[in-house]
């Protein structure tokens, strides 16, 4: 079966994309990369330390894959549009996630700066991914700002614990049916991926679901065939939900 | 000598030196970076004819792990 997932006029090969923080070496990261089938990772623009020699981190990045620059711990919209300036003048992409975190604590993102950023980068080329609350408004928003996707959260960044309104996500799908929508942090387990998709969404950014597993290369496996599995679970159509029993084998011809 | 912020952590330096020379006399990477100059990107090709002044501000940025 054909399905194929077409993000700014780009073909992708899986709908997983995922993250490059919180792995406990370069050798698990790439191990977790392989096993995920993922076409895109994300990575973080930092400050390069003064006076001692780095390690190129992209080095461990298979170079077929598309890198995703990420704006995070960016507070306001200006600081988002400077980072995501210097990202396409290093790595030479017009792709960018853009994240404006409102609250430390929670790191819910302020939706009111992030449309305000992605305005400014639309406008200069960018094709812009912005990770925002699971509001339908919001996404309404973003889209006719020109973004190519939107990234409703699942839960807060890191949390792990899933999907935490599937009616959200279900209403933006059937009021943007034409929508690419990605569901973007909160994932935890396999079954939080699997219901992501099976509520419509198109693609899963996750990071830490992997990064922090006991076993970050088997849990990319898993994330794999559970976003496969749950994109065939909406592409199939769900039975519907009944309160009581309706039985599968015939009542009547029963031996009595 | 000025003074100048690079990375977020102040430094004298000689006058005339530009963002190229700037990376060489802190040991920076040259690939896949990028330079900002008083909230401005510079573009790679002028890095050999921007001079830095007193009071500059510099944020010299690569690519670390990130979701």
């Amino acid at each position: 079966m054909s399905d194929p997932f077409v993000l700014a006029g780009k073909d992708f090969s899986s709908r997983l994309i995922i993250g490059t923080g919180k792995y406990r070496s370069f050798d698990e990261m790439k191990a977790a990369h392989a096993a995920s089938g993922a076409a895109m990772v994300t990575v973080a623009v930092n400050r390069v330390p003064l006076d001692r020699k780095t390690e190129s981190f992209l080095d461990h990045v298979d170079p077929k894959m598309q890198i995703l620059p990420n704006t995070a711990g960016c507070y306001d919209a200006d600081h988002a549009i400077r980072t995501a300036r210097l990202a396409r003048e290093a790595l030479e992409t017009d792709w960018i996630k853009l994240e404006v975190i409102g609250d430390q604590t929670t790191l819910l993102p302020d939706n009111e700066q992030t449309l305000e950023a992605a305005k400014v980068l639309v406008n200069e080329g960018f094709l812009v991914l912005p990770y925002f609350t699971d509001d339908l408004i919001m996404a309404r928003k973003l889209l006719d700002a020109g973004c190519p996707a939107v990234m409703p959260l699942a839960a807060p960044i890191g949390s792990g614990m899933g999907v935490q309104n599937p009616s959200n996500l279900r209403i933006m799908r059937e009021q943007l049916p034409d929508a690419t929508i990605i569901v973007d942090a909160g994932v935890g387990v396999p079954s939080d991926a699997a219901i992501a998709m099976e509520l419509g969404s198109d693609g899963i950014l996750m990071n830490t679901a992997i990064a922090e597993a006991q076993d970050p290369e088997q849990m990319a496996a898993a994330m794999k065939l559970a976003v496969e599995a749950g994109r065939l679970g909406y592409l199939a159509g769900r039975m519907p939900k009944r309160l009581y029993a309706s039985a599968s084998s015939p009542i009547q011809g029963a031996i009595k | 000598m000025i003074s100048v912020v690079l990375n977020g952590e102040p430094r004298r330096i000689e006058d005339e030196v530009t963002l190229d020379r700037m990376l060489d006399l802190f040991s920076l990477p040259r690939q896949r970076v990028a330079i900002e100059l008083n909230r401005s990107v510079v573009r790679r090709e002028d890095w050999p004819a921007t001079s830095l002044g007193d009071g500059d501000v510099i944020e010299v940025i690569h690519f670390v792990g990130g979701g």
